[in-house]
């Protein structure tokens, strides 16, 4: 519990802010200015024009691990024997290589290696929920404030970028946008419009059919949006609530010996669960996109 | 959870992440585990060729060993034929020899027992006559009974 006098809910929501740094608002005494904002409300004004520094900073920290490792074995890629750690890659490629062919009917190179980034980015990514909720929070003050000068209360730090829906969507959208263009690519205007308007409902009398297409764009626009809102918020909810739980879990260490013993027993008993989460979330989120994908580039379905 | 500039830039940071997989790192692995597959399964294709062709070779030497074990039998049995036949030639050499022995031992026999059985005649005409002369009382004038003892000696 970083500080002295926190309560319980302070230590909870301390935990669930993120590093903010934006531009405060009208009114403000440094309005229009960049800085860190120094609680929750501040962060919340300032709007859309903020960054979280914490989630940036860990995704891609853990992403650019994740591309050295994996491009240190893939310069020294030998077809011989393979060693540990190019076993160990290899082993995951051949993973995602047979995920991606058996649910992705067309023909694109870089649905595979989207994949393969998904898979390994977002496990990393989920597994620095596996890290005690306290240690890197707590170092982070300690640097906030001997380097920065800071007040320790006001460094906010939230480590596991997947409990930010910022990070989800942003990859989500990411992955909206490929599918919109390549359904536009694959399919061409007139056959994504057909796709969006022509079903479920559809009749030989043209007059019908005219009041169909209102009531089929509606149905087909919603499942279109459904698909990236239900692929970042699935994440984002289960990486939040296995957050939630390990905090509660560490606000256990507050309440004495015995307490703390039976919380150290749940964090691990719960972390060991959860490695089973974080893998199964990364890969969902990996085959959702390439079914996504691969609805993308179906042309001419019969529903 | 306040929706902000992060989501941007989460997305660029995807899509840049995604290109450098795309670009540098999926490839060159990809490529090696086909490659490594391919080895793989040349390397069984040779076992199987090998394995194939040791079969042949333990056939075709199985096959060698009979066709040699037969001509060894055939060495064999020509060989005994032979010895067979130079034991019985042997045997009639032999055969002949003794017969021809014998035959030389039989004639000098003859010859021995002729020449005994013309000694004893001459003596027995010796006798005869001086056996003749006692009964008589008086010579025997041989020259004149030469032609009648030679014709006795004869009938000895």
């Amino acid at each position: 519990m970083s500080g002295e006098a926190q309560t319980a809910g302070e230590y909870i929501k301390h935990h669930l802010q993120n590093l903010t740094y934006g531009k405060f608002p009208q009114g403000h005494e440094h309005a229009g200015q960049w800085g860190f904002a120094h609680n929750a409300q501040e962060a919340k004004e300032m709007g859309f024009m903020a960054i979280h520094v914490d989630t940036m900073f860990w995704s891609i920290l853990l992403g650019v691990l994740f591309l050295y490792l994996f491009r240190k074995v893939a310069k020294t890629a030998t077809t011989g024997v393979p060693g540990g750690m190019q076993n160990f890659v290899e082993m995951i490629v051949e993973f995602v290589d047979s995920s991606v062919k058996g649910a992705f009917s067309g023909r694109n190179a870089m649905v595979a290696p989207m994949a393969l980034t998904i898979f390994i980015w977002v496990f990393l990514i989920n597994a620095m929920d596996l890290v005690p909720v306290d240690w890197l929070p707590q170092v982070a003050s300690l640097i906030g404030h001997h380097v920065f000068g800071m007040d320790p209360h006001h460094v906010y730090f939230k480590v596991v970028p997947s409990t930010d829906p910022n990070a989800t969507f942003g990859m989500a959208l990411a992955v909206f946008a490929l599918t919109i263009f390549y359904s536009f690519k694959i399919k061409g205007p007139i056959g994504f419009a057909s796709e969006l308007t022509l079903h479920p409902f559809s009749s030989n009398n043209k007059i019908l059919q005219l009041v169909f297409i209102p009531i089929n764009f509606l149905l087909e626009f919603v499942a279109l949006l459904a698909k990236p809102l239900s692929l970042s918020l699935r994440l984002y909810g289960n990486m939040f609530a296995g957050e939630m739980i390990f905090i509660l879990i560490a606000l256990m260490y507050g309440g004495g010996l015995a307490l703390g013993i039976f919380g150290g027993v749940l964090q691990m008993g719960w972390a060991i669960f959860h490695v089973l989460i974080i893998t199964l979330q990364a890969y969902i989120f990996m085959v959702l996109t390439i079914v996504y994908m691969d609805l993308a580039y179906q042309t001419g379905e019969e529903h | 959870m306040n929706i902000n500039l992060t989501l941007i830039g989460q997305s660029i940071t995807f899509a840049l992440f995604v290109w450098f997989c795309y670009a540098f790192i999926w490839p060159p692995l990809i490529n090696a585990l086909a490659a490594r597959k391919k080895q793989i399964a040349d390397g069984l294709a040779a076992a199987e060729r090998g394995e194939h062709e040791q079969e042949l070779a333990k056939k075709k030497a199985a096959e060698q060993l009979k066709e040699a074990k037969g001509q060894a039998a055939d060495i064999i049995a020509q060989a005994q034929k032979r010895a067979n036949e130079i034991v019985d030639e042997a045997k009639d050499d032999a055969r002949t020899e003794a017969e021809r022995i014998k035959l030389g031992a039989n004639a000098e026999i003859e010859q021995e027992v002729n020449r005994a059985r013309e000694h004893l005649r001459k003596e027995v005409v010796v006798l005869a006559i001086s056996g003749a002369e006692k009964v008589l009382k008086r010579e025997v004038d041989t020259k004149a009974h030469a032609a009648t003892l030679e014709e006795l000696a004869a009938q000895l």
